[in-house]
């Protein structure tokens, strides 16, 4: 999407952090705006409010292959992701206190990463993070091996879906089917696939597994966790009990309609939407080989990976100033990995795949989404080889 | 022009930025993370490193409405600048820290970026002129407030990054002026208090810095007769002029307060005498940068001499010979300490400037 911002004309490749909200999603949000109520209250407008919630959970259930009853709504899928680490480690400890091992892997997005590594340093908990190759995906043998060393301990397994820097869809049935054969329970970050690519939570075999509204075109601030009835999970936070007891707080109604709406439109024509993304994803390829003939590519031309994420480690350009570069430029891009103050940390994705601190910093995400044009595609088309020779330069300088 | 702002997230660089942005410049804000720590928020007065100052920069940036960055030069500046101050001390000598970041940081690895990037010019919020003369020669002067110049400090950037450099708080009457400019602009650091002392001893305790990176080094404090007069945990812990800290058991025989006259690393052995054998009639540099072609110093040129960034200027005579120079100070001085800068002036020009040998 190309669109003014201060007068100036930015073209937005950023889709994996967030992406634009669809109109449709706006609308639906000023709309249920103006209702009163607490979705808790039993009189009119609290009863109304309830029915706008619900007939969201109905929608988002059924765009992701769930029964409304597993939609548990959150603020988003941080919260998401640690009610299905912490809550099931903690309900486990409840129930079986032996099982402390935690099984995850290297490469999860800091929101189910961390929550991993918390209960490690505070509560005791045997963290292990499962080993990658080096395009990201998830090792088996080491998965089967660390299964194998934590027999009868594990309380639960998270793996994300799609890595959310390099695009690397991970091989979740296989890791699902190894965890039931030893009856643990998986947890997955699926905030990064769904609305690029089919969901169906039922046939999954997963306990739980955590998306994210604005990363589909909805508001910022909501999400779900989706957990099985049979799933056990304690809550993070107390309060009023709302959403199974997992999840208490006033239940935002006007941004889970607009949830709703935004899923339900990312999912109706997603085959069609996923092929085009991977058509302009394997331009954008073409385009950082074209800027950068050594650059390392993850994209969509490669099997097992989302059509939307695009990523690249350029050696001798910087991560910062590529960006200053390419923003400078007009374009909205990403270093893929985190951000502290503002100062771009080395990617512990890339480490985990092989690569040192140095190349881990030398990173460039593009990340599309249902509102990236041609225009789009052909500035960054301009603009790479440019910001790369400059961010070259500035590595040579000084 | 392209100018790419300094944004230390302090009032000085918000202000200077601000005036870059209404000269009609391009402006582009740039905050340095230079401390490895940055998980911290500001304590009382000092740092400069902190997220709050970044936070801050970035505030300043979205008043101006201008671009922003972060660029992480903390690999750098514990390179260039705190290894230095490390092993300078560690040599006996007595570094300035500023210094050494204006040189190597600000207006060298910053600079290059910028200029790869495609900017013409850095801008930064210290206080001091840059004057143009018809030919285009440029000339760095003090700054219109005496109390806040910082042309001692960088001096040591040469002319070719002069000719890239702008100071749009040369021409302040005063830092209160500086202040009042940042409240009518409505940008929030308007009062954040200064910064002091050296940002990388964030409790401003310089000894107890050393000690964590040297480690103890006990040995003799000797009179000017060699007589052993005291005990030193390290004799790099010292500078040559220090009169407090010395602990020394007894009073001197005239009773007389006693003054670091040397400190020797090599041997360990800090040498104290009385005030007057700290009196230097001459000094010597070398490493010098000379900011004058038309005042070359080839042969004895008057000119006044400062020797500590907040020490005043006395009259001397200068002779440059390539590196080095040779400095015949009208009046004895006392308390110069090797390793800082001898900047020469003529009235507010900056001449040049030298790392003192002796």
């Amino acid at each position: 999407m190309s669109h003014a911002y201060d007068g100036h004309v930015r073209h937005y490749l950023d889709h994996a952090a967030t992406s634009p909200l669809r109109p449709a999603a706006r609308e639906a949000w000023l709309n249920a705006s103006e209702r009163v109520g607490n979705p808790s209250s039993l009189h009119t407008s609290g009863r109304a409010a309830r029915g706008l919630v619900e007939d969201a959970r109905e929608r988002i259930a059924a765009a992701l292959g769930a029964h409304p009853t597993e939609v548990v709504l959150t603020s988003g899928g941080t919260e998401a992701d640690n009610i299905g680490v912490m809550g099931a480690f903690w309900a486990r400890r409840d129930t079986e206190p032996g099982h402390t091992a935690i099984l995850t892997s290297a490469v999860e997005h800091h929101a189910a990463l961390d929550p991993a590594r918390w209960l490690a340093r505070h509560h005791g908990a045997d963290c292990v993070e499962i080993g990658v190759d080096e395009h990201g995906a998830i090792d088996l043998a080491h998965f089967a091996d660390a299964v194998a060393g934590a027999a009868g301990r594990v309380a639960v397994a998270s793996f994300q879906w799609v890595n959310n820097e390099v695009g690397t869809m991970q091989p979740l049935v296989e890791l699902v089917e190894l965890a039931q054969r030893h009856g643990f329970p998986v947890h997955a970050d699926a905030v990064q696939g769904v609305g690029h690519m089919p969901f169906d939570f039922a046939g999954s075999g997963l306990a739980s597994a955590a998306v994210s509204a604005h990363k589909v075109g909805g508001p910022v601030g909501i999400g779900a966790l989706l957990a099985r009835r049979d799933a056990q999970l304690a809550p993070i936070a107390h309060g009023g009990g709302q959403e199974r007891r997992l999840r208490s707080g006033t239940v935002d109604a006007a941004s889970a309609w607009a949830f709703a709406v935004a899923l339900e439109e990312a999912v109706s024509d997603l085959s069609a939407e996923a092929a085009r993304l991977a058509a302009v994803g394997e331009r954008l390829e073409r385009a950082v080989a074209a800027a950068a003939a050594n650059a390392i590519v993850h994209g969509p031309s490669r099997p097992d990976a989302a059509p939307h994420i695009v990523h690249a480690i350029i050696p001798g350009a910087p991560g910062e100033a590529l960006l200053t570069a390419l923003d400078l430029a007009g374009i909205d891009a990403s270093p893929g990995a985190a951000c502290t103050a503002g100062v771009i940390e080395p990617s512990h994705v890339v480490e985990a795949m092989g690569y040192n601190a140095t190349a881990a910093s030398q990173t460039l995400r593009l990340s599309t989404g249902w509102s990236t044009t041609e225009a789009d595609v052909k500035a960054l088309e301009q603009a790479l080889g440019p910001a790369v020779s400059a961010a070259r330069a500035t590595r040579s300088a000084g | 022009m392209k100018v790419l702002a300094a944004l230390s997230g302090g009032v000085d660089s918000a202000v200077a930025a601000a005036r870059a942005v209404e000269a009609g410049h391009e402006v582009v804000g740039v905050h340095m993370a230079l401390s490895r720590n940055r998980d911290e928020y500001r304590t009382g007065s000092r740092g400069c490193c902190s997220i709050e100052d970044a936070n801050d920069a970035r505030r300043a940036a979205d008043k101006l409405g201008i671009p922003y960055y972060v660029w992480d030069l903390s690999d750098e500046f514990h390179d260039r600048v705190v290894t230095d101050f490390i092993s300078e001390y560690e040599a006996g000598r007595t570094p300035n820290p500023c210094v050494r970041c204006n040189e190597h940081i600000k207006f060298d690895t910053l600079l290059e970026r910028a200029q790869a990037l495609g900017f013409d010019a850095v801008a930064t919020g210290h206080y001091a002129r840059i004057v143009i003369r018809e030919d285009g020669t440029r000339e760095l002067h003090r700054a219109n407030d005496p109390d806040k110049d910082q042309s001692y400090v960088l001096a040591v950037m040469g002319p070719g990054k002069l000719a890239r450099a702008m100071f749009p708080l040369g021409q302040m009457r005063s830092k209160a002026e500086v202040r009042a400019e940042a409240a009518v602009r409505g940008l929030g650091v308007s009062n954040k208090p200064d910064s002091y002392d050296i940002c990388f001893v964030a409790d401003g305790d310089t000894k107890g810095f050393l000690e964590r990176a040297l480690g103890t080094r006990p040995g003799d404090i000797v009179d000017e007769n060699g007589e052993v007069v005291g005990a030193h945990a390290g004799a790099y812990g010292f500078t040559v002029g220090q009169r407090k800290g010395l602990r020394l058991p007894r009073p001197a025989a005239d009773g007389a307060p006693r003054y670091v006259t040397s400190v020797d690393t090599a041997r360990n052995v800090v040498t104290v005498g009385p005030e007057t054998l700290l009196s230097v009639r001459t000094l010597s540099g070398s490493k010098t940068v000379w900011l004058a072609d038309d005042v070359p110093a080839a042969t004895p040129t008057p000119c006044s001499v400062q020797v500590r960034a907040h020490g005043a200027a006395v009259a001397a005579t200068v002779v440059r010979d390539g590196d080095s120079v040779r400095v015949e100070l009208d009046e004895p001085m006392r308390g110069v300490a090797a390793g800082q800068s001898a900047v020469m002036y003529a009235g507010t020009r900056v001449l040049g400037q030298a790392t003192i040998d002796r």
